[in-house]
């Protein structure tokens, strides 16, 4: 019986049944072109939640990795771009290394200075996006400029399906590596013990300190983890869209921490799961994206997201009563 | 005196505050060293006058949220929506050159009425939330930034609303007695908060709810109540603040400001705000807002660009809390 | 070989330039269930952190098997084999119990990942040890206070400790649950494990322990095979009151005023059965129980927090409903809680502050604060109730217990109370404090006609400060007796009944 209490099953019967209303609104929903392209949504942030999720379940926050995302993406296609390397691998890489050097750079301030995680991560976040920004002004680059390797690697797909009018739609590849993050992520978070420091950092920080966990080597691990992460999406990201823009992700990192605790994670720490996110990044982009199919007008859609995140954390409140005051 | 002993037990009060005013001093020393011809034109302290005042509205806005360890992360989204409202209302009334004169003022009036109602709308729904069906702050406000923002990007449908009276534009834009309107405001604002908070049923109330929750439900106090007016008050200062952003601009959109809300939780964080609860002053949010209006001022007149600014901005304040943490680590 | 497994002898400490101890010395026996007494901020604790080498003693030393330690840190006195279970359990509540049990263990082997399997045969092994039953994959903040002391016991059998060290077990746990621990620490001493119990409540340690040591202001005041004890002797040497002076007596009005408080058939949450209850002014009325009885949830159904149900209560004759603490307080219900640091002051506020809490309307035309006004009243208060103090301003965090408290109970002068219902008044208090807080209770009582209602273990305490002691038990009032010198006898009497 327990398993129907858990918060896994919770937010998967609200997502079936958000999807089942929607596909009633409008059956084009079911659409394999629809659904693919919902999958195709999910990858990038979907990377960055299973940063996020891990850091809020050490009971910390973070909104600083849109910024370190892109940060780490523009660097790299320029020195892509200038150097003109033509592999896939080394980029992302460098990518990632970009985003664990800046997440430690939060785990300093969260460990050693002992400042709330909120304050640090704003604080660098604002750094990076604005020395970023200031460095690079308007500029961008476009496709003609992306470098070719890593569009095709982003492009490729598993399935590829033609239209009758000649139109193309397929699943990507990319999801493959979401679905490898993940089970990474899982399998660091429930069967290592760095994992298991993790929810013990987030349940009860003095008892970890006696227990005997490192808790400055979790708090680097969990911070790095999140750049890194956000720096592997960010550069996923200009190869899905064939673009690199500075400007990208901006107001990304509370939708992505609300699609973290609605998937079971607790803002309070100690309590999370990857397949919860999983969920809960599903029903944040479904949302996104379903508006349109359901035919609402665009300017509404602000409003319905909010709306729909204000129920589920009203619900989530309910389900965190118990650690109130 | 009453006014000299108030003074000094406002210095000796807080350590922190005195190393704020010395930090401003410091920072206004290094930008004028930097840059004296134009960083000390009166022109430049006139315009950060005029700019100053949203910001440092917003600042206390944040302030009084945190103060019983809460956030409002909705004030841009209150504060644009309060223009957009009050823009909406004047296109439908108001006929360039039509309407007399003092039917506009009128009109004028009422849409500051508007506005100020809106924020304390919204700030009641912030407050339900948090209050009373105990959403964390966090999460309530995020939710509630997105309805906000979504129903000024509705009433507008996406550019901004321009084209305000020319009254509305006073505020942003005037002087009175040789001082910026907006100025003029946020003193009275400032002055009116500092003495709600020091002075008054809710003030208190919000101090020691934010000092120790159980305690205060022991002592009788009426807990969601006072935590709902907080948010109310955040919220129309939020209002007041979008009132003087589309007066100055003349325009009111639903993306404006965007930056200024890190900006304001950092300025509240740096002008002694503990984001725990129970601990905070005006006082202290002006100035470590007029310390970096300094900083990004001076950075402008160097050329720097925005963006600059707000690498600054974050490099600033971490620098400062660890500089706390480093002193109350060897207190 | 010598019978003692670790001694400590004419042990000295200092916190900046404060005697916490003052040549302690004491022995531990192999397989001994012994109890350390003493009240909060007698030494007890650090008696426990030099045992357990958190601290270093300045003086004195410590002998473990005969032989003496030069250094003893945390990880040597582990390896002596003394493990420590503090009153948090230090446990996680988000991971399972196996979890729990296993972690550190794994972390000491300097493993990576994770075998569960291990972990579960661990756990399962650690739990048979106790012989209860627990169900090791449950979540651990599933389990209720009792079962979480279980697996810190548990956890802490793990590395075959010889002496365990309980600090304040029985806190927060119901009878059933005590005799179940009980049972457990029977069952430890069985295995040759010596047992450490550092506690302030006496009923669940005579009955358990074998030899107890008191300890008052740094110094052992007494010790012995506990069966030359009994509750009141404890207390005495605890708290190194005297019962001089009168007990409280109290004659009741001539005229037919109602009474202050009556209650009637009022149901407890959790309890079975209505009680009764009638407060006169002047009375101060003790109530005595063990823990769990019910008398805190009594103090809270009064004061508006968990309202009980049925019955009826009233205040002066007139019927009220309770159903709020702003309700309560408005009727004249004070209540002065268990924990002043925690549910009682804010510490980071000033004197001022804490002092008007409850009675800002008071202070306030309108909405506004009169300062004047408010700066008056609470100097009254101050004065009234003889708080040290050199400013109003300071925080109240920075008083000394006893003072403190003062703040907590003269907050309530300010308020138009009616009833003062107290729980543990002077727990925490220094000596003279106490005996002065007793004085000004009395006071209270009898010059502004307060009912005063006084929650207590410390028996002498109500016996010499109640005209009248209460039973509670399971949520009833059981039994009243008369206070004075006998009724210490009589209600220990009672108690020993109900256990």
């Amino acid at each position: 019986m327990r398993i129907f209490y858990r918060s896994e099953t919770v937010i998967a019967a609200v997502l079936l049944l958000a999807m089942i209303l929607i596909g009633l609104v409008n059956p084009a929903f079911w659409q394999l072109d629809n659904l693919f392209g919902l999958v195709r949504s999910n990858v990038v942030i979907g990377i960055m939640a299973l940063g996020v999720l891990m850091v809020l379940i050490s009971g910390g926050i973070d909104v600083s990795f849109p910024a370190f995302a892109v940060a780490a993406m523009y660097l790299t296609i320029r020195a892509m771009v200038a150097l003109g390397y033509e592999g896939v691998l080394l980029p992302f890489v460098m990518a990632t290394l970009i985003g664990l050097a800046l997440g430690a750079v939060n785990a300093v301030f969260v460990h050693y200075v002992r400042v709330i995680p909120l304050i640090v991560t704003l604080g660098t976040g604002a750094m990076v996006r604005g020395f970023l920004l200031g460095m690079v002004g308007a500029s961008q680059i476009n496709i003609d400029r992306m470098p070719k390797p890593l569009i095709t690697f982003a492009r490729s797909e598993l399935v590829g399906i033609q239209n009758g009018d000649g139109t193309h739609y397929g699943l990507t590849a990319m999801v493959v590596l979401y679905g490898a993050l993940a089970l990474a992520v899982h399998l660091v978070l429930r069967h290592t013990l760095v994992g298991r420091s993790i929810y013990a950092l987030g349940g009860d920080r003095e008892a970890a300190r006696r227990v005997g966990f490192d808790l400055r080597w979790t708090t680097f691990f969990v911070y790095g983890a999140a750049g890194a992460l956000a720096g592997f999406a960010g550069l996923l990201h200009s190869g899905m869209i064939w673009l690199a823009n500075p400007r990208d992700f901006a107001g990304l990192e509370l939708d992505v921490i609300a699609a973290v605790v609605l998937g079971g994670a607790s803002i309070f720490g100690g309590r999370g799961s990857v397949l919860g996110t999983l969920f809960g990044v599903f029903m944040l982009v479904m949302v996104n994206n379903s508006l349109i199919i359901m035919k609402i007008d665009t300017t509404w859609q602000r409003v319905a997201v909010g709306a729909i995140v204000i129920i589920a954390t009203a619900t989530t409140a309910w389900r965190d009563r118990k650690r109130r005051i | 005196m009453k006014l000299g002993s108030d003074l000094r037990n406002l210095v000796n009060r807080d350590d922190n505050l005195g190393q704020l005013v010395l930090i401003t001093i410091l920072v206004f020393a290094l930008m004028a060293g930097l840059n004296p011809e134009k960083f000390l034109r009166p022109y430049n302290f006139e315009s950060i006058s005029y700019v100053f005042p949203e910001l440092g509205l917003l600042s206390i806005a944040v302030m009084i949220a945190m103060l019983t360890g809460g956030i409002d992360l909705s004030i841009i989204g209150i504060a644009n929506l309060s223009g957009i409202l009050a823009g909406t209302f004047f296109h439908r009334v108001i006929e360039a050159h039509v309407t007399p004169d003092g039917t506009v003022l009128a009109y004028v009036a009422a849409g500051v009425v508007i506005a100020l109602l809106t924020g304390l709308a919204a700030g009641l729904l912030n407050g339900v939330l948090i209050a009373r069906l105990h959403v964390t702050p966090i999460l309530a406000t995020m939710g509630t930034a997105q309805i906000f923002t979504g129903l000024s990007l509705v009433l507008t449908g996406g550019p901004a609303i321009v084209g305000f009276p020319a009254y509305w534009s006073f505020v942003g834009n005037g002087k009175i007695l040789g001082l910026a309107v907006p100025f003029l405001l946020f003193l009275a604002a400032a002055v009116a908060v500092a003495f709600v908070l020091s002075r008054t049923m809710l003030g208190i109330n919000l101090m020691l709810i934010g000092t120790n929750a159980k305690a205060a439900l022991f002592a009788g106090l009426r807990r969601e109540r006072m935590i709902l007016y907080s948010y109310m008050l955040s919220g129309l200062l939020a209002s007041l603040a979008g009132i003087i952003l589309s007066g100055r601009t003349n325009a009111a959109k639903s993306d404006y400001g965007t930056s200024y809300l890190l900006q304001a939780v950092l300025i509240a964080v740096l002008g002694g705000t503990n984001p725990s609860g129970g601990r905070g002053t005006v006082l202290g949010v002006s100035i470590a807002v007029l310390a970096l209006m300094f900083l990004s001022s001076g950075f402008q007149l160097m050329r720097f660009s925005n963006f600059l600014v707000d690498f600054i901005w974050g490099a600033f304040l971490l620098l400062v809390i660890a500089l706390n943490a480093y002193r109350n680590r060897t207190r | 070989m010598s019978d003692i497994l670790i001694e400590l002898r004419n042990i000295e400490k200092r916190f900046a330039g404060v005697r916490a101890l003052d040549g302690v010395s004491l022995a531990i026996r192999r397989g001994q269930i012994h109890c350390l007494a003493g009240e909060n901020g007698s030494g007890k604790s650090t008696i426990i952190k030099i045992m357990s080498g958190v601290y270093g003693p300045d003086a004195g030393e410590i002998v473990v098997d005969g032989v003496p330690v030069a250094r003893l840190d945390p990880i040597t006195a582990i390896r002596h084999g003394i493990e420590v279970i503090y009153q948090d359990f230090s446990l996680f509540g988000n991971l399972t119990v196996a979890e729990n049990l296993a972690l550190g263990h794994e972390l000491r082997e300097k493993r990576r990942l994770v075998d569960w399997r291990a972990v579960h045969a661990l756990a399962r092994r650690a739990i048979d040890r106790l012989g209860v039953d627990i169900d090791i994959e449950a979540d651990l903040e599933t389990l209720p206070t009792s079962g979480k002391q279980l697996v810190a016991i548990a956890r802490a059998l793990m590395s075959d400790p010889r002496l365990l060290i309980m600090d304040e077990p029985t806190t927060a746990l119901t009878r059933r649950e005590v005799e179940t621990l009980f049972h457990v620490v029977r069952e430890i001493q069985r295995q040759g494990i010596a047992v450490l119990f550092v506690s302030h409540k006496m009923r669940e340690m005579l009955e358990i322990s074998e030899w107890l040591t008191v300890i008052r202001n740094g110094c052992k005041v007494a010790e012995g095979e506990t069966g030359g004890f009994d509750e009141a002797s404890i207390t005495r040497h605890m708290t190194g009151q005297d019962i001089a002076g009168e007990p409280y007596c109290w004659r009741p009005a001539t005229d037919d005023r109602p009474p202050r408080l009556e209650v009637r058939g009022l149901v407890l949450p959790g309890g079975a059965g209505g009680n009764d209850l009638r407060l006169e002014a002047g009375e101060i009325v003790g109530l005595a129980g063990l823990l769990g009885s019910g008398r805190t949830e009594l103090a809270l159904a009064l004061f508006g927090m968990a309202p009980g149900h049925g019955g009826q209560v009233l205040i002066d004759g007139v019927p009220a409903r309770l159903s709020s603490v702003q309700e309560a307080i408005a009727r004249g219900i004070a209540y002065v809680p268990e924990d002043r640091l925690t549910e009682g002051l804010f510490l980071a506020q000033s004197i001022e502050r804490n002092i008007l809490a409850a009675a800002y309307d008071r202070v306030t035309r309108g909405l506004v604060l009169d300062r004047t006004r408010a700066r008056a009243l609470a100097a009254e208060t101050v004065a009234a109730m003889q708080i040290a103090t050199p400013s109003l301003d300071k925080p109240v965090g920075q008083l000394s217990g006893g003072n403190a408290q003062r703040v907590v109970i003269g907050r309530w002068l300010l308020t138009d109370a009616k009833v003062l219902v107290l729980n543990g008044p002077t727990v925490g208090v220094d000596v003279g404090s106490k005996a002065e807080i007793h004085r000004k209770l009395r006071d209270l009582a009898q010059t502004r006609g307060l009912a005063v209602l006084m929650i207590s273990d410390d028996l002498p305490e109500l016996a010499q400060n109640c005209n009248r002691i209460l039973l509670m038990h399971r949520g009833r009032l059981v039994g009243e007796v008369a206070g004075g010198k006998a009724s210490e006898e009589a209600v220990s009497d009672m108690l020993r009944q109900f256990s």
